[in-house]
């Protein structure tokens, strides 16, 4: 698997730190129990997965990336921040 | 015929000609008072312990493929019970205590070996980590036995003692622990079940669930709908699908476990050993081969196979414990589904839903715990209460913070 990084180029999985699926949302601090769920729960698809990966050995972005969880085929990679300006 | 050295013999004297299939592949029926999905070894172990010990035989198991085609026939076969938590340690004691049981209780030879595993340190702080661990275990009557570097040197002489990284400086032994030859865990416990009255359906995919004024009824399967009057889960590797066709959202990620296999030696690893520096653990299968295995890839997958990197850094940790495994060539590589929870322990216990029971988030420790899990899963199928060794299994300790975290990790699956 290598992720092509939008400043680096295709680079060698190793590169990068996972974190997980991209798609949850912090809930406001005042939301109660809807927290766990944010913390816990997961959609684990089976298919097209957006998910943040840390480019810890290159340029230091953090990217969301859409791949395939059952070919690991990759889609799409871009900044976590849409206002990540390079 | 039970299975004995005159059942062998005779057989033998017969040219091997009369054998009769282990278990019935059997014919969906329209209904059973439990339906357990998934025919591996926590779900025919669940359905073994239903019928022996709970006195339920109408009972059937569902498997989409073939019985034993997931992770029971995909794992490194080490079984131990050197956990820390009180939570964990008389659940893995108990399966520890079944497994030494196990061919008596099925008449089947599992090849249980007690060959013992041992758990190197390599600095102060591990050796201190490992002294408590130990505590823990013998606190809990689990066999632990610390040993200075003399000690390991005199069991395993061919390890690098003197490496400049990562010297070893002593480990933690579980004589009990072991290996035990893992499909034939699955096929025994089928064979015992079946022959108590239980069917197991293979080649029948649960495709969704029956609800009615809120409770789950049945399954929908590509073989048709089965009503039951309880429901299940043994699908790790495929929980979160399973249970999003009930509405449910667990707190597990599937990940992907790589295991190997080198061409076949002569005997050379007595036991099964543990590097403490990487995370490598090895043993000697029967037929020669060296069967190891490192960490989880790292990333959500379903593809029951991973990528080079970790090939690379599993063999890399054989190389700085044993050199001499240096121009070994690899036979065979895979991958398996691991459920990894949240705080990477499992989860034995009701779900949210009346009818529909979990046993999920086994991480890549369910092959060790398949007697406990299916003994416990078995004891709250039929008494709707938690076994007495499985209690801290719920599924609403996320939500109420008595999480069961052994590493210390936090809600982070691919560090568990």
């Amino acid at each position: 698997m290598r992720i092509d990084c939008p400043f680096c180029g295709s680079r060698e999985i190793v590169e990068f730190s996972y974190l997980g699926d991209a798609g949850v949302q912090r809930p406001a601090p005042d939301a109660g129990s809807v927290f766990t769920d944010y913390v816990y729960l997961r959609d684990n698809v089976a298919g097209r997965h957006r998910e943040y990966w840390y480019h810890g050995s290159g340029c230091h972005s953090w990217l969301v990336v859409e791949r395939d969880t059952r070919s690991h085929e990759i889609f799409s990679v871009d900044y976590a921040h849409r206002e990540t300006v390079r | 015929m039970r299975n004995s050295i005159f059942s062998l013999a005779l057989n033998a004297l017969s040219g091997h000609k009369h054998w009769q299939p282990t278990w019935r592949d059997a014919e969906p029926r329209a209904a059973y008072d439990v339906i357990i999905i998934g025919g591996g070894g926590h779900g025919l172990a669940t359905a073994h312990y239903l019928a022996k010990i709970y006195g339920i035989t109408n009972v059937a198991v569902l498997e989409k493929s073939w019985i034993g085609s997931g992770n029971v026939g995909r794992n490194t076969t080490i079984v131990r019970s050197n956990y820390l938590l009180p939570g964990n340690i008389p659940f893995y004691e108990l399966s520890m205590k079944l497994w030494e049981g196990l061919e008596q209780d099925l008449n089947y030879n599992a090849m249980v070996s007690q060959r013992g595993v041992l758990n190197l340190f390599h600095s102060d702080g591990q050796r201190d980590g490992y002294v408590r661990r130990g505590n823990a275990m013998r606190l809990h009557g689990v066999d632990a036995e610390l040993l200075d570097q003399a000690a390991v040197r005199k069991l395993y002489p061919f390890l690098d003692f003197d490496h400049a990284r990562f010297p070893i400086q002593g480990g933690l032994l579980q004589k009990r622990g072991g290996t035990v030859r893992h499909d034939a865990v699955a096929w025994g416990y089928a064979k015992t079940a079946s022959a108590r009255g239980v069917d197991i359906v293979q080649n029948c995919e649960v495709r969704g669930f029956i609800v009615e004024d809120g409770q789950v009824v049945g399954v929908e399967t590509s073989r048709g709908s089965i009503r039951a009057g309880k429901v299940g889960m043994a699908v790790a590797g495929a929980s979160s699908q399973v249970a999003a066709m009930a509405g449910l959202k667990l707190p597990i990620e599937s990940h992907v476990l790589q295991a190997f296999v080198s061409e076949g030696l002569k005997p050379l690893i007595p036991g099964v050993i543990t590097f403490g520096a990487g995370h490598f653990y090895i043993s000697q299968s029967d037929k020669g081969g060296l069967v190891f295995g490192g960490d989880i890839d790292g990333y959500n997958s379903y593809a029951q196979r991973g990528n080079l990197p970790v090939v690379e850094d599993v063999c890399e940790g054989g190389m700085a414990l044993m050199p001499m495994i240096g121009r070994l060539r690899l036979l065979r590589s895979w991958g398996g589904l691991m459920d990894m929870s949240m705080d990477g322990s499992p989860i034995i216990d009701r779900t949210p839903i009346s009818g529909l029971y979990l046993n999920a988030g086994w991480c890549y420790g369910g092959f060790k715990a398949t007697p406990a899990s299916g003994l416990s899963f078995a004891h709250l199928l039929a008494t709707d209460t938690a076994h007495e060794t499985a209690k801290a299994y719920r599924l609403d300790r996320f939500a109420t913070g008595h999480m069961l975290d052994e590493k210390g990790q936090g809600a982070q699956p691919n560090l568990h």
